[in-house]
């Protein structure tokens, strides 16, 4: 039986690397949006220009779960390198597309899917003579024959075109006439619409669709960062780029022409560090955006930050590891050596956005935490979160809210204050007070150092002021723990003893998941962890169920060991739910994986059985 | 290293300076160096530099990487602010401080080991960043620290105190910063303070990446017969390109060079250097020149110092990237923070 689903399907495109596919699949998929339904749209891409397959997938759904679903009901096969794979993942009573210019072998299909062919390339044989016209409206042709089979309003496509070309007449025309080409031809070779189809609906509210990497890079500039030092790495790479083209736009003055902010491409990620360490240190909000190979060449600057006690941001898109591992795959795999980064006894602030929305606000809330810390926090965000699109809740700024500087003495505070001691805890938070170079003739000068020194900021190796310093440090992170981002918990309908802790990208499919376990009569209470050092609710979640899951995007459950770390707690019972192929975990895996647990509550678990 | 620290007090008629600071004003904490370190005479050539120029203490930023040399900066500038990085980073860490506070004074100290091995890559970048920095090396072709083993600046063939020979070719920092696009470089001996004050204080009064290569004996591990960088060796094999008197806009300073013999170059700041040629062939304005003439003396089997290159119409890296006037550090909400009415915009736009 061919699917029926209205508002409820994914579709998957399979192409080419490098074909021009991505524009034309975003208009697609914002077309659904722009009716009204709520969209996930994710790529999956090699770490390549030019040639190799890449896939686009956008999950419709007019209920809202926007993580991924796993499998598709829909196929755009314009890869014929992957055609048989993309096929045989299609689900049974699924639509296939392809461009039936050269017939397919009869036995390379399935026969209970349904086959739509059109002959696209000869189509825009047909209709264009340059080479590269043909292949980029090829694209456009489809998104029109989509538009027809799936009954999404052609006026709204229209609309799209028009904005996003607007000023530029030739293209809006020439786009235009690649989706009537593709959907008039549509309407005359298929019965259209198909089983699955778009109905116009009106659940996407004021939300916007935006990728995480744009949203953090956003969030730097309301956060008052001024200097960028970066190295390019995939995924954080638009990052950077977001902060560089938000500041472009709004950070240069009208009068004069000079830019608020300073942009430097560094020649490695420890130079990238040191600029942001060096910035810092001198008064400056300063970040640096990389990924884990990045993380591990940044280490001992890390350490530096943390003992020196420098505010700097740095923002971690992690990616599959470890080594060079999956460049172009998602993970939740650095949270140990971000969270315990450098040599020595170190730990370090980590917020954890679960998409575009959380995103903004934590990468602007970093800098004044850095700056009140005094310290390196890091925002874990990932591939998923920060190269995928993602319908989330529009980005907010109060204009009364003020950038907290943190503890600095100015001028003013130091002719008052005679008896600075930089590493002094006045305040009994583990805080000290820090002045900026050049801010006093006579007072406040104090020479910082990796190496250990005495409340005076003098060099000693002596035991004592040693450990006064050490301890005051882990007065300060306790200081820390008060100030971060509480947890997020979801009760389930029905009191439960089962708990499960998740975080970041996997909230989506989390929320999913749980739902559908209240539909099979499964209640589970979720926590989703926003930062570390972690808040007193963690604890109080923890002690109040007596079966713990923490789903991650990782092997080792690492966030299992930072909270077995941070408070202390047993956690050799907990069963970890571990999705670490690269691929966004799924609301399915997820749900199958804890569902199969809680039927079975005495079955062996696989991972422990492994270990 | 001294044991008693220097008194507080001093003579009503010590001289001061334009800004009314003595000599003592410009000084640190007492070293830990061993005695006769050429890193201290460093330390005293840049105090004197800073003094002589009138440069406010706390408004020169003093940052090092790791080593015995990265350690100078506590001994000199005790208003100034410090920061000991990590090994080989300075550069980094500079440019970001630079970037934060374009109207500070940035003072990089370093050592060969710092620069030319752990730090190669930092160096060349924020040479030919044109960093407004005055960047010095220390030296002395061996690592102090850790007891005498090779840098990558020791000469092929030189030996270490118990014998070893130095088997890779050197590093020639001077060479690499003018290939880099350094704007100022010289190279100067820490025994030589009528030479190394003015080059100092030239390099301060430069916009832009300043580099000085100062050859800096090291007393314990490397000032023995076979080493290069030995008191003696140097003294045997310096061969000045130049002689300069820098004549500072705060400070002016009557120079008695004979007609014809001199040039003079006014710097950014409208102060003066003033050189005298000492080798007829050096033109410090030209770089393969320039590069010639360090080629000349490597062959010779000499070491040439002096101003060996000055471009003094270079861009520093805030001219490049087209910063605001205003200390990026000094910025608040106001300039930084685009505010709700455009967020809302920016929101609209992602619909």
């Amino acid at each position: 039986m061919p699917i029926a689903a209205v508002n409820d399907f994914v579709i998957r495109f399979a192409n080419v690397n490098g074909s021009g596919s991505a524009s034309a699949n975003l208009l697609f998929a914002r077309s659904i949006l722009r009716m009204g339904v709520p969209i996930a749209p994710r790529n999956i891409f090699p770490s390549n220009i030019q040639g190799l397959p890449t896939w686009y997938e956008v999950r419709v759904s007019e209920e809202g779960w926007l993580g991924a679903r796993g499998g598709a009901d829909m196929l755009v096969a314009m890869n014929a390198q992957t055609f048989a794979q993309d096929v045989a993942a299609l689900e049974p009573g699924g639509y296939l597309f392809y461009d039936s210019t050269r017939p397919l072998p009869p036995s390379s299909l399935r026969d209970d899917i349904v086959v739509l062919g059109m002959p696209l390339t000869e189509i825009c044989t047909a209709e264009y003579s340059d080479p590269r016209q043909r292949q980029l409206y090829k694209n456009i042709v489809y998104v029109g024959a989509l538009a027809a089979l799936l009954d999404i309003d052609i006026g709204v496509i229209d609309t799209l075109i028009n904005e996003r070309f607007k000023g530029k007449d030739k293209l809006i025309a020439a786009n235009l006439s690649a989706l009537k080409i593709g959907y008039d031809d549509a309407k005359s070779r298929f019965d259209c619409p198909l089983g699955v189809r778009v109905r116009r609906s009106d659940q996407v509210g004021d939300r916007i669709l935006v990728e995480g990497n744009f949203a953090a890079g956003l969030g730097a500039v309301y956060g008052g960062a001024t200097v960028c030092a970066w190295y390019p790495i995939t995924p954080s790479t638009s990052l950077a780029e977001a902060f560089e083209r938000n500041c472009a736009r709004y950070r240069v003055d009208k009068a004069t022409g000079k830019k608020n902010y300073a942009i430097l491409q560094a020649e490695d990620e420890i130079a990238a560090i040191g600029v942001a360490v060096g910035a810092g240190w001198n008064g400056a909000r300063a970040f640096t955006a990389t990924s884990g190979p990045g993380i591990s060449l940044m280490q001992e600057f890390f350490g530096l930050a943390y003992f020196a006690e420098i505010p700097v941001v740095v923002f971690d898109v992690q990616r599959g590891g470890p080594s060079t591992g999956m460049p172009t795959r998602t993970q939740q795999s650095d949270l140990l050596s971000c969270a315990f980064a450098s040599h020595g006894d170190t730990k370090h602030v980590l917020l954890i956005p679960d998409g575009p929305n959380e995103a903004f606000e934590f990468a602007a809330r970093a800098f004044d935490l850095a700056e009140r810390l005094q310290t390196v926090v890091f925002v874990m965000l990932d591939l998923d979160i920060g190269m995928n699109s993602h319908l989330c809740a529009p980005f907010q700024w109060d204009d009364a809210r003020t950038y907290d500087r943190g503890k600095v003495l100015s001028f003013e505070k130091l002719e008052k204050a005679p008896n600075f001691g930089r590493y002094d805890d006045v305040d009994g938070d583990g805080i000290p007070y820090r002045t900026l170079p050049g801010g006093h003739p006579t007072r406040g000068a104090y020479f910082t150092r990796g190496t250990s020194r005495d409340r005076f900021a003098r060099y000693t190796e002596e035991g004592l002021p040693y450990i006064d310093n050490m301890e005051r440090l882990e007065r300060k992170f306790e200081t820390a723990r008060g100030l971060l981002p509480r947890p997020v918990l979801k009760r389930a309908a029905k009191p439960s003893r089962v708990g499960v802790l998740q975080y970041g990208s996997t909230a989506a499919s989390m929320d999913e998941a749980q739902k559908m376990l209240a539909d099979e009569g499964l209640h589970v209470d979720t926590l989703r962890i926003r930062a570390f050092p972690m808040t007193r609710e963690v604890q109080d979640f923890i002690g109040s169920h007596d079966q713990i899951f923490v789903v991650e995007q990782n092997r080792d459950a690492q966030m299992r060991t930072l909270i077995s770390t941070d408070l202390g707690v047993a956690t050799d019972r907990w069963t970890p739910i571990l999705h670490f192929n690269g691929m966004p975990t799924s609301a399915r895996f997820i749900h199958r994986e804890i569902a199969a647990r809680l039927r079975q509550p005495a079955a062996p678990q696989p991972l422990e059985a492994a270990e | 290293m001294t044991y008693l620290a220097k008194p507080k007090f001093h003579h009503p008629s010590i001289p001061v300076n334009a800004l009314g600071f003595t000599h003592r004003d410009y000084e640190g904490s007492m070293s830990t160096l061993c005695a006769g370190c050429g890193h201290d005479a460093i330390s005293a050539a840049i105090i004197h530099a800073c003094f002589e120029l009138s440069l406010p203490p706390h408004r020169i930023a003093k940052l090092s990487g790791i080593g015995c040399s990265s350690k100078t900066p506590t001994y000199m500038l005790g208003q100034s602010h410090g920061f000991n990085s990590v090994h080989g980073r300075m550069p980094s860490v500079l440019t970001g401080a630079n970037l934060a506070n374009r109207d500070l004074i940035y003072l990089g100290v370093s050592g060969d080991g710092d620069t030319a091995s752990i730090g190669l890559g930092q160096f060349a970048h924020a040479m030919r960043r044109g960093v407004d920095m005055v960047y010095i090396v220390e030296n002395n072709g061996v690592y102090g620290l850790t007891k005498g083993q090779f840098s990558a600046t020791a000469d092929r063939g030189s030996t270490a105190k118990k014998g070893a020979a130095a088997l890779d070719q050197p590093i020639d920092l001077v060479g690499m910063a003018i290939g880099l696009g350094a704007s100022f470089v010289a190279r100067s001996f820490s025994g030589d303070k009528a030479q190394l004050v003015p080059l100092i204080k030239a390099a301060f009064e430069h916009k832009g990446a300043a580099f000085i290569d100062v050859i800096s004996p090291c007393v314990t591990f490397n000032n023995h017969a076979g080493s290069t960088k030995s008191f003696d060796y140097v003294r045997e094999h310096n061969i000045a390109v130049n002689a300069l008197d820098v004549i500072s806009g705060r400070d002016p300073i009557e120079v008695d060079y004979a007609e014809g013999a001199s040039q003079s170059v006014t710097m950014h700041d409208g102060s003066t250097i003033v050189l005298r040629k000492l080798d007829a062939n050096h033109d410090w304005r030209d770089r393969s020149a320039a590069l010639a003439t360090l080629e000349r003396a490597r062959v010779a089997g000499e070491i040439a110092t002096g101003l060996i290159y000055l471009d003094d119409d270079a861009s520093e890296l805030h001219e490049v990237l087209g910063t605001a006037e205003r200390p990026l550090n000094e910025l608040s909400e106001r300039e930084l923070c685009p505010g709700s009415k455009a967020l809302e915009a920016i929101n609209a736009s992602l619909r």
